[in-house]
């Protein structure tokens, strides 16, 4: 943390003991003085110094443990090419890893037909995997930074609820639906920030995200407010309703009725939901507007040189997002059976972005890989509520020191010349809105 | 009439406490660049150390109020100055030269890093003070029996920003540290081949944000009389929509659109609802950013290739 390297054992010590130093008046008073509201409103206070020694002493291990590794290590160095062992490599696991995992994700029912929670933990972890994959197109293909994605997640599941609570609509009319009106809404999100780049475009996102759920809680006419909207009908198989009535599909099959069919029925949902966003996100990344939405990315002032009309491409990137955003919200509204505003805060679209950066932008398994990475260590949190979100927050802060380009920090180019080399992240740029 | 004065004094303070913060955004993105995302639970910081200095020093017995606020002031900007240059240490500068989203993210991070270290730290529960200052002037009564107040408190909300922003200009326009800004806003490395401590300069530009949001954070705190976790995440928002609002990178401009942020939003509650006041303000950055996207002070940014 010190600006100069520290060399040798001294100046290690330095360095450690000033670490431990800055600790102590950072915490002294936020953790080592505990202020609590009383029963009367008086506030009242106790100490905890043990803490903040605890804390700084630490920063002061962990400093010396970080100062060590970085001069064993080395200074980083700059490969800004992936070298051909790794990459041969790589590209061999690349191949190989998508299909196997894509075999066992297909078998995870099977497997672990009588666990339900590791059944609801798929269907949890396929989800994101689904809205990684959605927010994908937006900011890995196109290079748009949407902080407010969660706002067309919220759309479809409010869509698919109301819809089907005050008409009875069934769950494969809504479905469409809800994208459709998902990708409205981010045509109409679309049109005035255009014009926006980077940052300022995160910010309007962020601000729509929030625009939106605080609609939501406000509107209580439509929306039940805070109270959110429950007893929204589970998901039928096409018209024929999974459960323990006679003209259910266990009756009907013949078979005696389980509880889990409905969950191995919304796991194999939710797969091909996740399955049809990743193809027609390949699809489109050979069609015309994808190499649109990868130009625009790359350079925005050389594709309006070369006559591509940003406006449309980029409406179609925040559509095509959308859509997909809203297929979720409305598979996520039919799992719970009861959606709130509290499920569309800003820290799921943190999550979901994370999601993308982490797995590298643009890289479809990298996506499914940190979306899996990411639930699975939140539930390896669980018992620790409190610091999940913490632990959560270090963890971007760290992965963007550390690995800024995402774990899987390559790809196959979409257009190529005479071979597919894979070619490390830090040669794609990142659009500038 | 008086309805609308009595609006018009509570939109001020509102909006010099924005104001406060706002500058802190500004500069940051006038020199690095950047969104400070976290910036605002810099602030939320900032309000809960002055809360926890005031609990310590009236439990030491200390009684004339105007030395309880000075070292109050002093001990929040101080604390949270270093917070700001932590931040910027551990989590903005071994970015600085990555690509432009990679110090969004961090920022990002580090801004959950921060609420849920305090939430952690102190609890989730509303943290009240009782009213610390009271007392105020009635300026008007109508004939209505309407009253319009202005309390000592938001005199001092006011003056303090006044005084703040006046030594915070003439540091910007005639100090070293100033011309060091100001030089690397405008060319990072020019200003380090012609001698300017360039890491140290986007150091202090931290510290000094994040000192002045500590010391919004302690008017918020006396003014509204509570602070919790989760209040920069909104308060954040808002202030970088006022330097949105005021052109970015523009430090009247900051103040300026905080100004009219706390106005629209103390009005909108006013008048129309309370429930909608946020939608309103986030509603007003988004038509500024389609129909001013330099905002009323700010500078064209032109894109070369």
């Amino acid at each position: 943390m010190t600006p100069k390297s520290a060399t040798g054992i001294p100046a290690l010590l330095k360095t450690a003991f000033v670490n431990a130093l800055i600790a102590l008046v950072l915490f002294s008073l936020m953790v080592g003085i505990r202020t609590e509201a009383g029963s009367d409103g008086q506030l009242t206070y106790w100490t905890r110094f043990g803490e903040v020694a605890a804390l700084v002493a630490a920063v002061f291990g962990g400093s010396i443990v970080i100062e060590l590794l970085r001069q064993w290590i080395g200074p980083a160095g700059a490969d800004k090419l992936v070298p051909p062992v790794v990459q041969s490599g790589m590209s061999f696991v690349g191949r190989y890893l998508a299909p196997v995992l894509l075999v066992f994700t297909v078998m995870v029912p099977v497997i672990f037909y009588d666990q339900r929670y590791i059944l609801d933990l798929g269907i949890l972890v396929l989800t994101y995997v689904m809205l990684g994959w959605g927010l994908n197109v937006v900011v890995g293909l196109a290079g748009l930074l949407d902080l407010g994605y969660v706002a067309f997640y919220a759309v479809g599941a409010y869509s698919y609820a109301l819809l089907a609570t005050n008409f009875g609509w069934s769950f494969w009319v809504c479905l469409p639906l809800a994208g459709i009106l998902a990708a409205f809404w981010g045509v109409l999100l679309g049109f005035p920030v255009l014009r926006l780049r980077g940052d300022y475009l995160a910010i309007v996102t962020l601000a729509f995200g929030e625009i939106i759920r605080l609609v939501i809680i406000n509107w209580q006419d439509l929306t039940g407010g805070p109270n959110g909207v429950s007893g929204i009908p589970r998901p039928s198989f096409f018209g024929i309703p999974l459960d323990n009535s006679d003209s259910g599909l266990a009756a009907k099959l013949g078979i005696e009725y389980s509880s889990s069919h409905r969950i191995v029925f919304l796991f194999y949902l939710i797969l091909a939901l996740a399955l049809l966003t990743n193809w027609v996100t390949i699809r489109l990344r050979r069609l015309p507007i994808g190499r649109a939405w990868e130009a625009l990315r790359e350079d925005e002032v050389a594709c309006r040189a070369l006559g591509i009309n940003t406006t449309t491409t980029k409406l179609t990137a925040f559509a095509t997002g959308a859509m997909f955003g809203g297929f979720a919200g409305a598979f996520f509204a039919t799992r719970q059976g009861f959606i709130s505003p509290e499920s569309f805060t800003f820290q799921e679209s943190a999550l979901v972005l994370a999601i993308v950066v982490l797995g590298g932008m643009g890289s479809q398994l990298g996506v499914a890989l940190a979306a899996l990475a990411m639930i699975g260590g939140f539930e390896l949190f669980r018992s620790l509520e409190t610091y999940r979100m913490l632990v959560f927050g270090m963890a971007m802060v760290l992965i963007m020191i550390w690995r800024p380009r995402g774990l899987i920090g390559h790809r196959a180019p979409t257009v190529y010349l005479t071979k597919a080399q894979a070619i490390s992240s830090d040669l794609v740029k990142e659009g500038h809105g | 009439m008086d309805y609308f004065t009595q609006q018009l004094i509570n939109g001020l303070v509102l909006g010099s406490i924005y104001g406060l913060i706002a500058i802190g955004y500004t500069m940051v993105y006038g020199i690095v660049g950047m969104i400070n995302f976290a910036h605002g639970d810099v602030f939320m910081i900032g309000g809960f150390i002055a809360l926890i200095t005031f609990l310590l020093l009236i439990s030491t017995g200390l009684t004339a109020i105007p030395v309880i606020l000075l070292i109050v002031l002093l001990v929040s900007m101080a604390i949270t100055a270093l917070y700001g240059w932590t931040i910027e240490r551990i989590a903005y500068r071994p970015l600085r030269h990555s690509f432009r989203l990679a110090p969004m993210l961090s920022a990002i991070g580090m801004s959950f890093v921060l609420t849920n270290y305090s939430q952690v730290a102190q609890g989730a529960r509303v943290k009240p003070i009782p009213p610390f200052i009271t007392g105020g002037y009635t300026l008007h009564e109508s004939a209505d029996g309407f009253v319009i107040q202005l309390s000592n408190i938001q005199i001092m909300v006011v003056v303090t920003t006044i005084v703040l922003l006046a030594i915070f200009t003439w540091l910007v326009s005639r100090t070293r540290l100033g011309r060091d800004m100001r030089a690397c806003e405008q060319d990072q490395t020019m200003a380090a081949l012609l001698g300017v401590n360039v890491d140290r300069t986007i150091s202090m530009t931290f510290v000094i944000g994040a000192a002045l949001a500590a010391v919004a954070g302690l008017m918020y705190l006396l003014y509204y009389g509570l602070v919790d976790f989760f209040m920069g995440f909104v308060a954040g928002i808002k202030a970088f929509t006022a330097a949105v609002l005021g052109g970015i990178g523009s430090l009247p401009g900051a103040m300026l659109g905080g100004l009219a942020i706390g106005l629209i939003e103390t009005f909108w509650s006013a008048y129309f609802s309370v429930e909608y006041k946020d939608v309103a303000a986030f509603s007003i950055l988004i038509v500024v950013l389609i129909f001013m996207p330099t905002g009323l002070l700010g500078r064209p940014e032109v894109e070369k290739v």
